[in-house]
Parts: structure tokens; sequence; C-alpha cells
């Protein structure tokens, strides 16, 4: 299967290893991946901004961009969730249903990593070594707009040396939401405090996730309170091996 | 404004100056206040999981739940495309029936129908069922100023009434009140109240239900709202728990109802599929203790005088919006609010309306406009546990972004320059518009190295300017790195525009 990367504008400029890791793991698998040059962003922070009309050439270049391949993969369940349920609809309010019904084509055509991994590519056991004790946080996005389920976890069980520990209250918000963070930093606070007490109460080394915006959310606060706990994004240890480490 | 848009005067907003639907201060300022007051933390933190644990193993236990919230949801949605119809039909079978129909364009039109009806009958106390309608039209007040006291008959709004205090719950106005607390205002506000009252929760409710039985005997009026009516047989329905709420309905002479125009139902048979959504999801039970239903009047039996206020108040306005409409399919059960990390946090109080939580944060901003709650459909993460609880399924997330894209175009009309936030989302937009014009901006990001390096703290940016200071005042910033996975593909793969 041909896959083109769609690495996400936060993989992109803040965490390149989460995109060299999504790479090196599906190119592990024999498939050949692309990273079409004219990617950007999917436009969502516009969007639940309510700034639809400003996401709107951003759902257009998204289109373009990713038109001509098979599959589209993206180390995002929050990305893909944006592509999948409100590109058709941010076109449709911008009057263009030509680009709404391209939208619902590719979108279809659209996955987040672990559905990739599982649905389409059939693997579960994808041959990861990961010596750490780790815990799985589920993104709001891949649990509740892509229901992922458990598919992180049956690719997670499989890893080799990894002590999968359950998180508390896993399906709780971290407080993330975007521009909630600083709208309501508050709250967003006070969320993230009862997120952390979870992941410590695991005694894990490291919280993992499919998401490198709540990754950094959490993470933020874990390396604000030097609290010995680091943050790895799913691909990372999904791509992890004995000769890498 | 144009006659078909909402807002106009053939569909006004609920107005102002009248009712609790309006907060006085922006959701952060309200929120912050109630995260730092640690009592009400713990009490709706307990009072919402044991909710929210109760629901889960009700609804757990229904095989076919998911196709019972699909069938509620098609009810509601084919009832709110044909609602003149049904109401004209309910009404004309509650006047067959005996009884009286009123119609309520806003609060204050309602409020002066009810006060009127009360006068008439010659009362000056009434007694009330749970009711957010008259909650929401500031009921109690406008009687208060015409000299007629209402007294609140469930405990918690009896709780609430006697703290003159705001509900903060739909379903639990008093949730964020523990039972010391409502010691101390049974004691303090209950006349002949035994001094030695605990605050064992039994001690409590007889407590109330000494003072209320007095109530229940002599009133000549009851006020009540309505769960459901249903428009082919003029039938109207209350369930609740307590029994305070038959009390009302059957004891004294004369009964108004105060109904929103969208709680209706088209035909009895459609009662079956709500009499099992919402007891389960609201209160966490399989069937809720008293469910009462009356159809005009019925002589010799229970009120002799029945009149039913059917209210606007914004809802005709909300009705005529595409993508906010769904909100008023909404039964009130308050699933939302038991499973939101925000609600959960915050309390009701923050959102500054009697709506609280998820669903009033779509409902308030529309039934009074966007400009007068503008920053409730902001107070959410978007994380969708609220979708998955709601019974008839309201995609509460959905309508919050399209309340935030209202209210943006909203500031855009009013004023030709724009925020600070929309001159900074567009120029992010501007910058993602090229591949070129993106690498330019992932290298200004850069100026975060610089960021970290002055600041000593190496790996992490501990400071940042406004408005993103509003991040690390608890967090940590990532720093950028020194090459991008684009610059990465670029050397390592080849070349790129």
């Amino acid at each position: 299967v041909r896959i083109a990367l769609f690495a996400t504008c936060l993989v992109d400029s803040l965490y390149p290893d989460v995109g060299k890791a999504t790479v090196a793991l599906l190119e592990r698998l024999g498939h050949e991946v692309a990273f079409p040059p004219g990617q950007t962003c999917c436009g969502q922070m516009h969007i639940n901004s309510g700034y639809q009309d400003a996401a709107l050439p951003l759902v257009r270049r998204f289109a373009d961009t990713f038109a001509g391949y098979d599959a589209i993969v993206a180390p995002s369940g929050s990305c893909v969730g944006s592509v999948r349920h409100q590109h058709a609809m941010v076109a449709r309010r911008g009057e263009d249903d030509r680009l709404a019904e391209r939208s619902e084509r590719i979108a279809s055509r659209t996955y987040e990593l672990s559905e990739l991994l599982v649905d389409v590519l059939g693997v579960e056991d994808v041959g990861s070594y990961f010596p750490h004790r780790v815990t799985y946080h589920p993104t709001c996005h891949s649990l509740r707009i892509l229901r992922v389920g458990d598919r992180p976890l049956r690719l997670l069980r499989n890893v080799r040396g990894m002590e999968l520990i359950e998180l508390p209250d896993a399906d709780q918000c971290c407080g993330f939401g975007g521009t909630f963070a600083l709208k309501n930093a508050d709250t967003s606070t006070a969320m993230l405090t009862d997120k952390m007490r979870a992941v410590l109460d695991t005694h894990a080394e490291v919280c993992t996730a499919g998401d490198s915006s709540c990754l950094m959310h959490i993470g933020g606060g874990l390396s604000r309170l030097r609290s010995g706990v680091r943050t790895v994004h799913l691909a990372e240890i999904l791509a992890s091996t004995e000769e890498t480490g | 404004v144009s006659p078909h848009e909402p807002g106009s005067p053939e569909l006004p907003w609920a107005p102002p100056g009248v009712g609790h639907l309006r907060a006085t201060e922006p959701f952060p300022v309200a929120a912050r206040r109630a995260l730092g007051d640690t009592q009400l933390r713990r009490t709706i933190g307990n009072a919402t999981a044991t909710i929210r644990t109760k629901r889960a193993s009700v609804v757990g236990e229904v095989p076919d739940w998911e196709a019972l919230r699909v069938a509620g949801q098609a009810i509601k949605n084919r009832t709110m495309r044909d609602l003149d119809r049904h109401l004209e039909q309910l009404e004309e079978r509650v006047v067959e029936r005996g009884g009286a129909v009123h119609w309520a364009r806003d609060a204050t039109e309602a409020n002066a129908i009810v006060t009127g009806l009360v006068r008439a009958a010659g009362a000056h106390e009434v007694i009330k069922v749970k009711s957010m309608a008259t909650m929401e039209i500031g009921l109690n007040e406008a009687l208060e100023s015409a000299g007629i006291t209402p007294y609140e008959t469930d405990l918690a709004e009896l709780i609430i009434q006697l703290g003159h205090d705001a509900p903060s719950h739909i379903l639990v106005p008093a949730i964020h009140r523990n039972r010391a607390e409502i010691r101390e205002i049974f004691l303090r506000e209950m006349k002949d109240v035994d001094p030695a009252l605990t605050d064992d929760p039994a001690a409590l409710a007889e407590a109330a239900r000494l003072y209320l039985r007095r109530r229940f005997l002599s009133a000549e009026v009851a006020i009540s709202g309505a769960n459901f009516a249903i428009a082919e047989t003029g039938t109207l329905v209350v369930v609740e728990s307590e029994g305070n709420g038959r009390m009302c309905l059957t004891l004294p002479n004369t009964l108004i109802t105060v109904m929103g125009i969208e709680k209706l139902l088209p035909t009895w048979r459609d009662l079956e599929v709500f009499l099992q959504l919402l007891p389960r999801s609201s209160t966490g039970e399989r069937m809720n203790p008293y469910t009462t239903m009356w159809t005009g009047v019925t002589p010799g039996d229970g009120p002799q005088n029945f009149h039913l206020v059917l209210l606007d108040n914004g809802r005709t306005a909300t009705l005529a919006d595409e993508y906010g409409r769904e909100a008023l399919n909404c039964i009130r059960c308050s699933a939302c609010l038991n499973v939101c990390p925000v609600y959960e946090r915050t309390g009701g109080h923050a959102y500054g309306s009697v709506y609280p939580g998820p669903i009033g944060a779509v409902l308030s901003p529309q039934l009074t406009g966007i400009e007068d709650n503008a920053s409730l459909p902001y107070a959410s993460t978007l994380c969708g546990a609220c979708f998955d609880a709601c019974p008839v399924r309201i995609d509460i997330p959905s309508m919050l972004v399209h309340l935030r894209d209202a209210h943006v175009r909203s500031m855009q009309e009013r004023s030709r320059i724009p925020t600070s936030e929309a001159a900074a989302m567009k120029a992010v937009a501007w910058s993602m518009a090229t591949p070129v014009r993106w690498r330019w901006a992932q290298r200004l990001s850069r100026i975060g190295r610089i960021i970290s390096r002055l600041m000593g703290t190496p790996g992490r940016i501990t400071w940042l300017p406004a408005p993103l200071s509003r991040w690390t005042a608890a967090r940590d910033a990532p720093v950028p790195p020194t090459e991008t996975f684009g610059q990465f593909w670029a050397r390592t793969r080849g070349s790129q525009p």
C-alpha cells in the first residue's frame, strides 16, 4: 500500500521525531511512505475556535495535497477526527459542495496510526521492543470521535519488554482542548492536575498517547513539576526495536 | 436583522432584565472563583461521580439502549419539524377537556399571565413543583413582587429557596450544598424547626416534610412545569422522585403549568421511549418513583381549574437555526452535566444561567442571542463525553463549534476592527496557506529556542509572553527542534518546494 504521511502542523514544527518514527515503523513493515510537500495544517484550531472562513483554504489545501493517495495516515486522532468530521462541513458552509464531496472521499481514506495498522494493514504485533513501565492515555478525539477503541492497546500489548499499566479514569479529558487551555486556563489546569495525579498513581515512567497535542499538555505539566515521568508518542514506542533501544 | 433571522421582532430572543439565562460575568472569571472553593470541588466531584456510576450501571443493563437513543432523537427531530401543528393540536385537546391555554411570547408575558391567574384565584401563596421553565423566567421573583409567596416543594429547590441561593444543576439544584450546610440553612430559615436537628439525611428530610405538609394542605394554587405534553390527547406529564410534585398536582383547586413549547410529543406511544430514557439518564434509576399524568380537568377529582402557559422565550428563534435547533431536543436529564469534566470542576453557578453544563453552554446563548452569553460556547474542551451520555444524541460538541463560529461572525459584523485573537487566527491561517509561508512561520517559532536559552532552562520553556503566558503559568512548553520534519525529509529524501 502506498501511504501518504500527513505529519500535522504540530509534529512537523515541534515533534519531528514522531513523524520520523511513523515513517520508520511503516517502512519496517514493508510499506512505501510518501510525504506530500504541499501539506500544512488540517485547520482544526481555526474551526474549533470559530474561524471556519479562515479554515476553508486549509481544507482545500488538504484535499489538493492528498487527493492522489490510497491511504493517508496521521499520528493524531484529533487531526484525523477533524478531517473526517469537519472538513466536509466547513466546505459546505463555505458553499463549495464539490470540495465537500472531495473532502468526504479523502476522509474515508484518512486514518489515525492505530487504525491504519490494525484495520488496513492487519497487524497488531509490529515487532517492537520498549523495555519501560508505560501507561496509555486514550485521547478524547481518538476515543469519542474516531472510536479507535482498544486498537492502540492491542498494539501496545504486543510490545516486547514493556510493562503496560492501566491508567485510572483513563477516558477523562486532560484539559487541553486547543485554545481552551488559554481561554479557560484555570479549568484546564484543574483537569490537567487530575490527569497527572492518575499518571503518577501508576508509577509509570512513560505516559503515551496517540496525539502529540495532548502529550504536549500532559508532558508540559509533568515537566513543570519535575515529576520524572516523560511523554512518548505511540508511534515512537511502536517504532522502537532491540536495535534502536 | 431580516424578519426570518433569529432575534428579529417576529422571532424574539429571551428579553434581558427578567429571568435567569444571562451570566453577569464571563465564564472564565466565574470559573476561577469556583475552582478556588475546595469544599465545592469536593462536594460536586463526589456527587457527580456517584450519579455517573449509577447511570452507567442502569444504562449498561438495557440491551437496546443505543436503539432507544436513536428513537428518542428521531421522535424529537420529527416533532420539531411540525411543532406549530402539534402545539395547536395540544391546545385544542386541552381546551376540549376543560383546561385553558395561554401563549406567552417571553418571560415577561409568562410571568404576567401566571401572576394574573393567581390573583384571579384570590390566592396569596402558591406551592410549586420543581420546574426549570419557571426558574428560567424568574417566576418566583415576579410573584413576590406582586405580593404572592411561592413555596418550592422539591427538597433541593426548597434548600435553594431557603438559602437565598441559585440552582447549580438541572436535576439536583442544590448539588453544591453538603448536608452540614443544609442543616445550617434549615436551622436558620425554618421557623419551629427542632433546634437539635442533626445533619443525618433522614432527619433533614423529616424536617422538610413537616415544613411542607402544612403548605400542601392549605394551598389553593399550585404551579408546575412539565416533562412532556402529548399533542394527540392533551395530556401533561411530570416525572419526579419525592411525591411532593404529586401532592401539588392533585391537592390544590387550581393548577397552572408553565411549559416550554419544545416539551411536546405528538403521540401517546412516543412517551414509551422517553419514560425509559429519562430516569436512567437523570437519576440513574430504572424507573422514577412518581409519574403523574393529567388531561384537562376531571370533575370531582384533582384541580378543578387548569391553565397551561406555553412559553417561547427564544425557543422559536432557536428553532429557526438549522445548526442549533437540536438543543431544543433536550429532555433536561442532566447526564451531560454529570459526565462533563468542566462542570465537575467549576460547578453550575459559573455558567450564570439556570441551564449549566454542556447543554447550558449551547442552550443559554441561543435563547438569549450569542452576544449575551458569548463565553459559554468556549467553556468546553470538545472532549465529546456529553454526546455519548445524551439520551437523545444531541451533538453538543458540533453545536459548540457552530456557536463559536456564530460568535466570531457577530463580532466581525459589529466592528470592522478585528480582535487580537481574530488577527492572530488570520495571520496563522495566512502563513499556513502556502508551504513557502509555512516554512517561514516555522523558522519564526525558533524564537522559542532563544527564550529557552535566555531563561536558563535547556530542553524546556518555562515562560512565554501573553497570551501564551496562560500556558506557561502551569506547564512547560516544548523547545522547537533545530530541524522540522519537513526539513528532515527534504534533507534525507530529496528536495521540497
